[in-house]
């Protein structure tokens, strides 16, 4: 059978794809940072997942205003990625896993979680970045991908809770996949961010630091923090977090914290990256 | 358009009535995701703006390229920032327009560690 194998939580800004992109990460900037990857991509390559879902939302690449799924799960074999006006980021093309996919899908939707499916959904930075902090240059993704899409732009995303649950209909899914696979889920995006408006550059550690211990302390009350407050105390694009949520959700109820980083500034952000195992 | 219902400082939520007021502006910013749109707006912006029904004021800001402007009048950041990416202009640039600093400015408050609470555009005014 499958199985969940742990849970990483990134940042995925687009200047640190850049950075990883045009070879800066030894700069004095970006350095401090890049540091802090060691051990996640050590990590990554010790456990070797087969198979990664990662959780992303797309920043007006694949979905428009036309059409805004709050959740949307990839099932195809491949996902390319997606112009965001600079061209293509000169990345490999993301294996999909079709058969995992779906079956995710068919668990959720029968679980009255009503995912939208894609068949056709370039990724953006919010998919690809993640997978350069993890895995950095290589010719080909070291695993499968199940790109999982949500609505964080468009007022009113998916509560913490409701995330909380789909990661918990996520782990029965994959633990009744009939295959034996290891599976990593990524929760990307955050942390403290504001892009916008007169408070753009806005982060707030402390908020951070909360987030970051009440992942393996008290996830329950993560759950209940309301969109008013991402919004006011980690920023407006730092409502971004509740997609760490689902992959806390996938995760058991006793987990370990493996690793941790934490550093400002990541271009106008907070970046944080933690990784989390089942006890 | 205010900052609306979350009365956050210096915050433009997304909200549906954000998203309705600025469905054309945004389209408008989306659409320069494929090369081929970039080059027409490119050799000539009028005729390619005219393609999409924003109001007056939202097509003087995109022409003026009044980031903060957009956003009050609809537009969404990851929307608008499809606009700086065809200029070449980064979110560091667009942050310090934004917030009435320059670039050099945002960079460094960034180093700094960011905007916290209780710096300018933060603090609720009385």
């Amino acid at each position: 059978m499958a199985r969940i194998i742990g849970g990483v939580g990134t940042s995925h800004v687009p200047a640190i794809g850049a950075a990883v992109d045009h070879g800066k990460t030894e700069t004095d900037y970006w350095k401090p940072l890049f540091s802090g990857y060691g051990p996640a991509r050590q990590w990554m390559k010790e456990k070797r997942p087969d198979v990664a879902i990662i959780v992303f939302n797309d920043h007006a690449s694949a979905f428009s205003l036309e059409l805004i799924p709050t959740f949307a799960i990839g099932v195809a074999d491949e996902f390319k990625p997606a112009d965001e006006g600079y061209g293509p980021r000169k990345v490999p093309n993301v294996e999909g896993h079709s058969g995992l996919a779906w079956h995710i899908a068919e668990k959720a939707i029968t679980s009255d979680f009503d995912l939208t499916i894609a068949n056709k959904m370039p990724v953006d930075h919010g998919l690809t970045v993640p997978l350069s902090i993890m895995c950095d240059q290589p010719d080909v993704w070291p695993c499968k991908v199940i790109p999982l899409c949500v609505n964080v732009i468009q007022y009113p995303p998916p509560s913490g809770r409701r995330c909380l649950n789909l990661g918990k209909v996520i782990r029965e899914a994959v633990e009744s996949f009939d295959e034996d696979l290891t599976v990593a889920i990524f929760g990307t995006g955050g942390m403290s961010h504001q892009l916008q408006g007169e408070r753009a550059g806005f982060v707030n550690p402390a908020f951070d630091k909360m987030f970051l211990d009440g992942l393996t302390k008290n996830p329950e009350a993560l759950a209940d923090i309301p969109h008013s407050e991402y919004l006011e105390k980690a920023g407006s694009e730092g409502i971004e977090l509740v997609m760490w949520m689902i992959m806390r959700g996938a995760l058991g109820e006793n987990i370990q914290e493996v690793h941790r980083h934490y550093h400002i500034p990541a271009s106008n952000t907070a970046a944080g990256l933690i990784i989390l195992e089942d006890m | 358009m205010t900052t609306g219902r979350f009365d956050i400082p210096g915050t433009y939520v997304f909200t549906p009535e954000h998203s309705k007021v600025g469905y054309h502006l945004n389209m408008f910013c989306m659409s320069l995701n494929q090369e081929a749109n970039r080059d027409k707006f490119r050799a000539n912006p009028s005729d390619y703006l005219d393609q999409f029904p924003m109001t007056g004021e939202q097509r003087s800001a995109v022409e003026a390229r009044d980031w903060l402007g957009m956003l009050q009048l609809g537009g969404n950041i990851y929307y608008t920032f499809k606009l700086a990416i065809f200029d070449g202009l980064t979110m560091q640039y667009v942050g310090g327009a934004m917030s009435g600093i320059t670039m050099e400015e945002f960079q460094q408050m960034m180093i700094n560690g960011g905007r916290q609470l209780g710096d300018p555009h933060t603090v609720r005014e009385k």
